[in-house]
């Protein structure tokens, strides 16, 4: 049965039923999806989530579906992952990383909220599925969408980054490029909508589309052992996944399944497309739409329809809002990497570029938890990183060539890691080693 | 000639189910008090009681926002296309 009571205008209350409709008739406001958290309360207990399959499925109950029938089953849990070196790095005492960048099946947080979307569209019997996208969504649509049968039809900005066209039409989508921004992708898929009557992801699917993103907001809580980070450190394009993580603690603190601790949020942009940035840092709240121009392709997005609710939740929550340049993003791409073995694409840099940018400036306390949220794979955005990669020698295959280019340095840190390991006792062992980080923060 | 005004699926049942009206004016503010004028249904739906645009109404002069332009107070000329569309999420 089901714990949906139905759809409901965030800006005029108005409700309606559940269907494949996001905006309100009265006042063009987002319509989202209200349930019955008394039921699901007395129904659902914390502890036995622990024997359910490790996915965000996990969660169903808090999922805006009617049926069984899950299109998805096996996405989400990503690893969160206690990035002591990072820490180290940025000067702060414990810091997370929740890994979406090896979300199942490709790579980015986007499958969860399609994974929704699907199981939304097969319920309401439609056969064909699609989305405006940056990229991501588009890969996420293109696999699950192939995958569980339905036809495709996927609008993308015609110059995305060739990782993310190919992402979408290696498994048969159809793909079609639109010469604009994703602003502009946007608007047309909205007409398309309005004409075709198929399930465009985040259009008219857009309030079950929105609440796959919550699980990220579950699964941080549960991996802290129900515990709320004190910081929260995410990236925005659309603005939707940071309110939907708040949406989620929110739910969370109502069942009492959490401390009532306060999270602040603070949301990430690239300096070339700010407009939720700019609406909390002038404190208007109000979205005024930029022509984008980023590396962050997949946060390129001028006009966010969700960042007046994203600004208002960095604002409410006592967090901040920053922005870094193409620069500081590759920066960030490369600090994860090189401390904590994760690549991330151009918006995870931004995240932890941004992150590094509030430590310093004092608006994350160095003494407190902090989650950052990455959302993507880096493998999608190598074009990003090329003008800059690393120079290496390339010798012929003898050991005098190797000798010749490597040797001396090689040699003597090779000596130095023998010494190093031989005087490792456990206790001292960083938590970034497999398996200690981990029982360190569950038992926190 | 005139000012082509798309309708989008949501406020059709205000317009007797048109999906384009032809209107004057010289300002955007004009056309959409043309708009209204000619479809009472659709007062109050995309403007505030101050008369502001509201927030999750996006409308677009040729391929341009409005919000870009000068609002209301943009200047619109014969041929020029007006699109209504409600705002979409992130991708």
């Amino acid at each position: 049965m089901s714990d949906v009571q139905g759809l409901k205008c965030r800006e005029c209350g108005a409700v309606l039923p559940v269907g494949p409709r996001a905006i309100c008739e009265e006042c063009f406001g987002p319509l989202e999806v209200t349930y019955d958290y008394e039921g699901i309360r007395r129904r659902l207990d914390r502890d036995a989530l622990q024997s359910r399959p490790r996915s965000m499925w996990r969660y169903r109950e808090l999922l805006p579906i009617d049926g069984d029938d899950i299109l998805g089953a096996e996405v989400g849990f990503t690893p969160l992952v206690r990035a002591d070196r990072l820490a180290t790095q940025l000067g702060v005492r414990a810091l997370y990383i929740k890994n979406d960048a090896v979300n199942f099946p490709t790579l980015s947080f986007k499958d969860r909220v399609v994974s929704v979307a699907l199981t939304k569209a097969r319920e309401f019997g439609m056969t064909t599925v699609g989305c405006a996208s940056t990229g991501n969504l588009a890969n996420a649509v293109a696999a699950q969408g192939v995958r569980h049968g339905f036809d495709t039809c996927i609008l993308v900005p015609h110059d995305l980054e060739e990782a993310k066209i190919l992402g979408t039409t290696v498994f048969g989508a159809r793909l079609v490029g639109v010469r604009g921004d994703y602003d502009q992708v946007n608007r047309l898929c909205s007409q398309i909508a309005d004409r075709f009557g198929w399930g465009l992801v985040n259009v008219n699917l857009r309030p079950f589309y929105g609440e796959g993103s919550k699980t990220v907001g579950y699964e941080i809580a549960e991996q802290l052992g129900w515990r709320l980070p004190a910081h929260l450190v995410c990236c925005m394009a659309g603005g939707s996944l940071i309110t939907k993580i708040a949406k989620a603690f929110d739910e969370l603190k109502m069942f009492g399944w959490v401390e009532d601790a306060a999270t602040r949020f603070h949301g990430a942009q690239a300096a070339g497309c700010n407009p939720i940035v700019t609406a909390v840092k002038d404190g208007s709240g109000e979205i005024k739409p930029v022509k984008a121009n980023t590396i962050a392709r997949s946060l390129a997005i001028g006009n966010p329809a969700d960042g007046y609710y994203a600004a208002r939740t960095i604002r409410e929550s006592g967090g901040a809002a920053e922005d870094v340049t193409d620069a500081e993003i590759v920066d960030g791409i490369r600090l994860l990497a090189s401390t904590e073995g994760i690549f991330t694409e151009t918006a995870g840099g931004v995240t932890v570029a941004v992150a590094r940018k509030l430590i310093a400036a004092g608006r994350i306390p160095r003494s407190e938890p902090i989650v950052l949220v990455i959302t993507g794979n880096g493998l999608k955005t190598i074009d990003a990183l090329q003008p800059t990669a690393r120079p290496y020698p390339v010798i012929e295959p003898r050991l005098e060539a190797f000798e010749a280019a490597v040797g001396a340095e090689a040699a003597s840190s090779i000596s130095s890691t023998v010494a190093s390991s031989s005087t490792f006792s456990p206790g001292a062992a960083p938590s970034g080693a497999p398996g200690a980080g981990r029982s360190s923060w569950q038992s926190r | 000639m005139a000012i082509q005004v798309r309708i989008p699926s949501v406020l059709r049942r205000q317009t007797n189910g048109e999906d384009m009206v032809l209107l004057d004016g010289v300002t955007l503010g004009e056309v959409l008090d043309g708009l209204e004028a000619r479809y009472e249904g659709l007062r109050g739906k995309l403007r505030g009681p101050q008369g502001e645009i509201r927030r999750f109404v996006n409308i677009y002069i040729n391929d341009e926002d409005i919000r870009l332009l000068s609002g209301p107070t943009t200047p619109v000329a014969d041929g020029d296309e007006v699109t209504i569309i409600p705002a979409v999420a992130g991708g």
